[in-house]
């Protein structure tokens, strides 16, 4: 009796998500075969992971050059000269770009660039890259920062002591040990990113998410394109956390030796 | 070889080092003792800059360190340093440890680099631990690497930042052992510690500081058989 009744509702789900009149298989083939319309969800595969990937590069050189700037900045405190009014300039700069972007939401940013900076130029996969790279080098910035100054200043100081300039120490001395504690973080950047990119919809870019939206719009039925989308970005997220993992455990091994 | 005029320093408006004047000869070892908060650490680390004086100037082998424009990077070469915590880099090997410096600064090849680091780690008994990581290793054995990780760089002078006060009592006799044994190649030294036998055997002029002064300073015998600052006599019958 029960087994029939949980039966009648997985039939009823089934019909009310893919209709009646057509089976499964039927409405799959449908939403992504006939027509070729596959290639809406592959071709959009392509855009989300050129933004993102050229989004995140352009996000951690942003990222690093703030933090760096942003801690050394702490570490002058009131000395005078030419080189610390300059660093302090660039500082308060990296402030303001830090708050406003940090203080505003992505999507309209996004717009910001399209409709106002690019103007006449109607690049969306430009406008979406730099978007979201400023985006995410705010966010970057501070999980540098961050893994910086988590590093013990006694290995600053033995670094210089041993007469290796600021930025030699930096390189080989503290960001090697600081990428530890920055990468899982950092990882967790990257996914946000990843997902994030979905929000170019808005300038018309034809990622995953536009894909998506497209074979709705042809086929009249949300149920496979938007389920594909979202398993998409699944099995991405899926292989990016399992490549961060494994990665972390690598650079792990060395300490604990 | 070191000469300081007039030191003063300030952390925000606490006075830490009040109006010091001191100069230490080639092959001198002073020990530096004093309570804490005495401004010892302080002044050891206002010799190579760590700390940034607020008045006075320092000079070593006539370089003005703090003389705007001076590299002050050349000058620490000359100038090894221990600190009380080691500050080994726990990402490199023993071997990188010793050879990072030399190497990245062109004062020697890598090869020439791996030979003398491990010369210098056969002399402190420890050449098997070359390819181990700092984590590895005990805290005396740690301050022994840390001790030959300055003396890579063929320095001039050492300055050691209280260098066995982090260490378990069992240790504190192995690292004493190879500064004394620096010491007696004539390698010119200022240590802070609280070690009074080690000041005794291996000094040649102890300061008393208290209060950001130097209020007492003497050979070693004479200043522990007799001193005469109350403070500093103060200080010894707690300490000995």
């Amino acid at each position: 009796m029960l087994y029939l009744s949980i039966g009648d509702w997985f039939a009823g789900v089934k019909d009310w998500i893919v209709g009646t009149s057509q089976s499964f298989a039927e409405n799959f083939k449908f939403a992504f075969i006939d027509g070729d319309r596959w290639q809406y969800m592959v071709g959009g595969l392509k855009n989300t992971l050129i933004v993102t990937v050229f989004a995140l590069l352009l996000g951690v050189a942003l990222g690093v050059i703030v933090a760096v700037v942003r801690s050394t900045a702490d570490t002058i405190g009131k000395k005078r000269g030419f080189g610390n009014f300059l660093l302090r300039f660039f500082n308060r700069v990296c402030k303001i770009y830090l708050t406003v972007i940090r203080g505003t939401p992505v999507a309209i940013q996004l717009l910001i660039m399209y409709f106002i900076i690019f103007g006449s130029s109607r690049n969306t996969m430009l406008a979406a890259i730099l978007s979201f790279g400023i985006n995410s080098g705010a966010y970057v910035a501070e999980i540098v920062r961050g893994g910086i100054m988590g590093v013990d200043p006694g290995q600053t100081e033995a670094g210089r002591s041993l007469g290796l300039g600021y930025i030699s120490t930096m390189q080989h001395i503290v960001v090697p040990q600081a990428i530890k504690s920055i990468l899982p973080a950092l990882g967790n950047e990257l996914i946000t990113l990843l997902k994030e990119t979905s929000v170019c919809t808005f300038i018309g870019l034809t990622d995953i998410t536009k894909g998506a939206t497209i074979i709705q719009g042809r086929t009249f039925q949300a149920f496979f394109p938007l389920l594909g989308a979202a398993a998409m970005y699944l099995v991405m997220v899926m292989v990016l956390s399992w490549l961060l993992g494994k990665f972390e455990r690598r650079l792990r091994k060395s300490d604990r030796r | 070889m070191i000469d300081v005029k007039n030191l003063t320093k300030y952390f925000g408006d606490h006075l830490v080092l009040d109006n010091i004047s001191e100069h230490i000869s080639p092959g001198e070892k002073v020990v530096i003792i004093g309570p804490s908060g005495s401004g010892k650490s302080t002044f050891l680390r206002c010799l190579n800059l760590l700390e940034t004086p607020t008045e006075g100037t320092i000079t070593f082998d006539g370089t003005t360190l703090t003389d705007p424009g001076v590299d002050i990077n050349k000058v620490r070469r000359q100038m090894g340093m221990v600190f009380q915590h080691f500050n080994l880099f726990p990402h490199l090997t023993v071997m990188k440890n010793l050879t990072l410096a030399p190497v990245k600064l062109k004062l020697m090849t890598k090869d020439e680099a791996s030979e003398e680091a491990l010369r210098l780690l056969e002399r402190v008994g420890l050449r098997d631990k070359a390819d181990s990581y700092p984590g590895k290793l005990s805290g005396g054995q740690k301050q022994r690497i840390a001790i030959v990780r300055a003396m890579a760089m063929k320095p001039k002078m050492m300055l050691f930042d209280e260098p066995t006060s982090a260490l378990d009592p069992e240790m504190v006799g192995e690292v004493l052992e190879v500064m004394k044994e620096l010491a007696h190649e004539g390698m010119t030294m200022a240590v802070v510690t609280h070690e009074m036998g080690f000041a005794r055997e291996a000094g040649t002029r102890v300061l008393f500081m208290d209060e950001g002064k130097i209020l007492e300073q003497n050979e070693p015998h004479a200043f522990f058989d007799n001193p005469q600052n109350p403070r500093a006599q103060e200080f010894l019958s707690k300490v000995l």
